[in-house]
């Protein structure tokens, strides 16, 4: 089978200025200019984007499915971290 | 000639000219190498409908037939059409799309970067849309231009050709009439003819970043402006108009 | 933390049951795997597939905004065959192993695509019915327990929402036109009923995959669900523009609170399947070629990408 179609890229979006890149989805493209284009072409035909970000989708290094719980549990109960977490005096004002 | 004939003429030439290569990058709708360039094409077939769209209608503004925009690009015939030689062209492989786009997207951008000081509002207004797009469309042409001519032995000798071949229309481009003349010099339109130079700059500078030489032939063939075309617009035409001109009194 | 089979298939089955999606990383049954591939490379050919009795009909648009919208609208299906593909992708098949099952006929595209579209009503018809039951199928299928393929379906279903208007502008501007027009819009209407009924799928009672698909929540809701409630929305539509829907058969079931409606034949529906469509061979001859005539293309993009990175080397 011939390997021709390219590699695969992950596109992030921003929809407006000062926005997030968000991950919208996949192409396919051999080089840079190639994957910006036919990534605008695919993910913002109608006006969806201001910017984008291409990168190659071997580049990606995500968390395992399996350490879900050791990763991220531990962040749930440090309520400390919250502002809700102490208490403020009576008519305490602009805190 | 009156003015808003001179005018009319115009509109027609440009619009006649964005209208046939929406048609021709439309026909390339299933059939590009790669999903994702199918999409590439038909977006810029897009632009250019919307471009000729647009001229169209300020043509229709000033037509004293009172003809709409789809009556002017449906009912008119071969000897009535004002498009660019070179929009006619056929698609051939890609590399011939490429090169016929490419030689006009240069010229393009050229030609849109100085109508944006037109007198006219309207033609004002096209240009500054339309500059956005074909800056892009130039872009991506010449981006292939390159990886076509830089690419496999194969791709090299393609572009080359096809480059050789489109070449023969490009005279066109930069020729002007009595018509161009006065809406040029009224600040309405632009003097093309003095465009040449920094269009064959521009080309010169891709074509040898993709390792191709300009083509050492004088071939060349004009006379749109008068209407006469090579044989590929009819057959444009006959497909294009069989429906509004087999059921005139239809609407769509 | 190591889980057999059984721990994994039962922690899997939880997360399907509580509606939380699947994700391409996560752990699934080979025969999860397997079915989301088939149906959604399925889905993916159609999309393109789809582009072709289209396309058809671009360089004949009768007007200038019937060509652009005409345009926009097979680009989004050549988009939505992109989406479907990469979502294919996160499980593990490549989009080349894809079109080599497509081109080699293993692998399947909906039916529907092998019918001709032989006027200028019959885009009214593919937009208004074609769509139409797609989107059906299409919104049921947003809730899929495959997160990749959940999500293309909710950008799909975005997009395609003008789809089926186009296509039912069409139809209605022709069937209140000239009386050739009408005749025109009828007799799409009379060609691409049926086939779009079929576009369902057998019958509950003879589907073969629906069981596991619809335990894994892969499939929301059954054929014959989606097929009925498509039939309940599109009678209305044909009566408000004096369209006849080809079946004696159909009728308002008060105690159903449904239309009933005559048997499909599903002969034809095997036979279409199994390549003996009107346009099964033209459909795949075309796809193929194009895909030949673009090879050197690919190969000199993958060379000048080569050279771009020994340079960079350099």
């Amino acid at each position: 089978m011939e390997h021709t179609q390219g590699k695969l890229w992950e596109v992030f979006i921003q929809s407006k200025n000062n926005l997030p890149y968000k991950h919208a989805g996949s192409i396919h493209a051999t080089d840079k200019e190639m994957a910006i284009q036919n990534a605008r072409d695919l993910y913002t035909r109608r006006g969806e984007g201001r910017g984008i970000w291409v990168v190659p989708s071997d580049c990606i290094v995500a968390s395992n499915p399996e350490d879900e719980e050791s990763l991220f549990d531990p962040g749930v109960d440090k309520i400390y971290r919250h502002p809700t977490f102490y208490h403020m005096p009576d008519g305490a004002e602009n805190i | 000639m009156t003015d808003k004939e001179r005018l009319l003429q115009y509109c027609l030439r440009q619009g006649d000219t964005h209208i046939i290569f929406g048609y021709r990058l439309g026909e390339w709708c299933s059939k590009a190498h790669i999903l994702e360039e199918d999409i590439a094409l038909t977006n810029i077939a897009l632009d250019h409908m919307g471009l000729g769209n647009a001229w169209l209608e300020r043509a229709a503004s000033v037509d004293s037939e009172k003809r709409s925009p789809d009556d002017l690009a449906y009912r008119r015939n071969e000897r009535e059409y004002y498009n660019l030689l070179l929009a006619e062209q056929p698609n051939g492989n890609y590399a011939n799309t490429i090169a016929r786009q490419f030689l006009f997207d240069v010229y393009s951008v050229l030609y849109y970067s100085e109508l944006l000081n037109s007198a006219d509002d309207t033609l004002a207004g096209i240009a500054g849309k339309g500059l956005k797009e074909v800056r892009y469309h130039y872009k991506h042409s010449a981006q292939w231009v390159v990886r076509l001519g830089d690419g496999t032995v194969e791709s090299h000798k393609k572009i080359q050709e096809a480059i050789d071949d489109m070449w023969r229309f490009t005279e066109e481009l930069f020729e002007m009439d009595e018509t161009d003349d006065i809406i040029a010099k009224s600040g309405v339109g632009v003097d093309v003819s003095g465009l040449k130079e920094a269009w064959k700059t521009q080309v010169s500078e891709v074509l040898e970043k993709a390792t191709l030489s300009l083509p050492d032939h004088n071939l060349s063939r004009t006379g749109s402006k008068t209407g006469v075309h090579t044989e590929h617009l009819g057959h444009i035409l006959a497909e294009m108009q069989y429906l509004p001109r087999a059921y005139p009194d239809a609407q769509w | 933390m190591n889980m057999n089979e059984e721990e994994l298939l039962r922690n899997f089955e939880e997360k399907i049951d509580v509606d939380q999606k699947i994700e391409p990383r996560d752990w699934m049954p080979e025969a999860y795997r397997k079915h989301l591939i088939r149906q959604i490379s399925q889905h993916a050919h159609s999309e393109v597939i789809g582009m072709q009795p289209e396309g058809n009909w671009i360089n004949r648009a009768p007007s200038l905004r019937a060509k652009m919208v005409l345009l926009a609208k097979i680009q989004d299906e050549a988009g939505h065959g992109l989406y479907l593909y990469s979502a294919a992708e996160t499980l593990g098949i490549s989009r080349e192993e894809m079109l080599d099952q497509l081109h080699t006929l293993k692998a399947k595209y909906s039916n529907i695509f092998n019918y001709p579209t032989l006027t200028w009503a019959d885009i009214g018809a593919v937009g208004w019915l074609v769509d139409g039951a797609a989107i059906v199928n299409q919104v049921s299928l947003q809730r899929t327990s495959y997160g990749p393929y959940s999500r293309g379906m909710i950008r799909i279903c975005k997009e395609e929402s003008f789809h089926q208007r186009q296509g039912y502008e069409i139809m209605a501007q022709m069937a209140q036109g000239t009386p050739e027009q009408k005749e025109m819009a009828q007799d799409a209407l009379n060609r691409f009923w049926w086939p779009s009924m079929m576009m369902f799928g057998p019958h509950d009672s003879n589907s073969p995959n629906t069981g596991n698909a619809l335990r894994w929540r892969i499939k929301r809701e059954s054929n014959d669900t989606l097929r009925q409630r498509f039939i309940d929305k599109t009678v209305q539509q044909a009566n408000v523009i004096g369209l006849t829907i080809p079946d004696p058969d159909l009728k308002w079931n008060e105690e159903r609170g449904h239309y009933d409606f005559g048997e499909i034949n599903w002969e034809e529906f095997y036979a279409v399947i199994n390549g003996n469509g009107p346009c099964n061979k033209e459909r795949i001859d075309h796809h193929k070629k194009a895909h030949e005539e673009g090879r050197w293309v690919r190969e000199a993009a993958l060379a000048y990408a080569e050279k771009q990175k020994q340079e960079t080397l350099v």
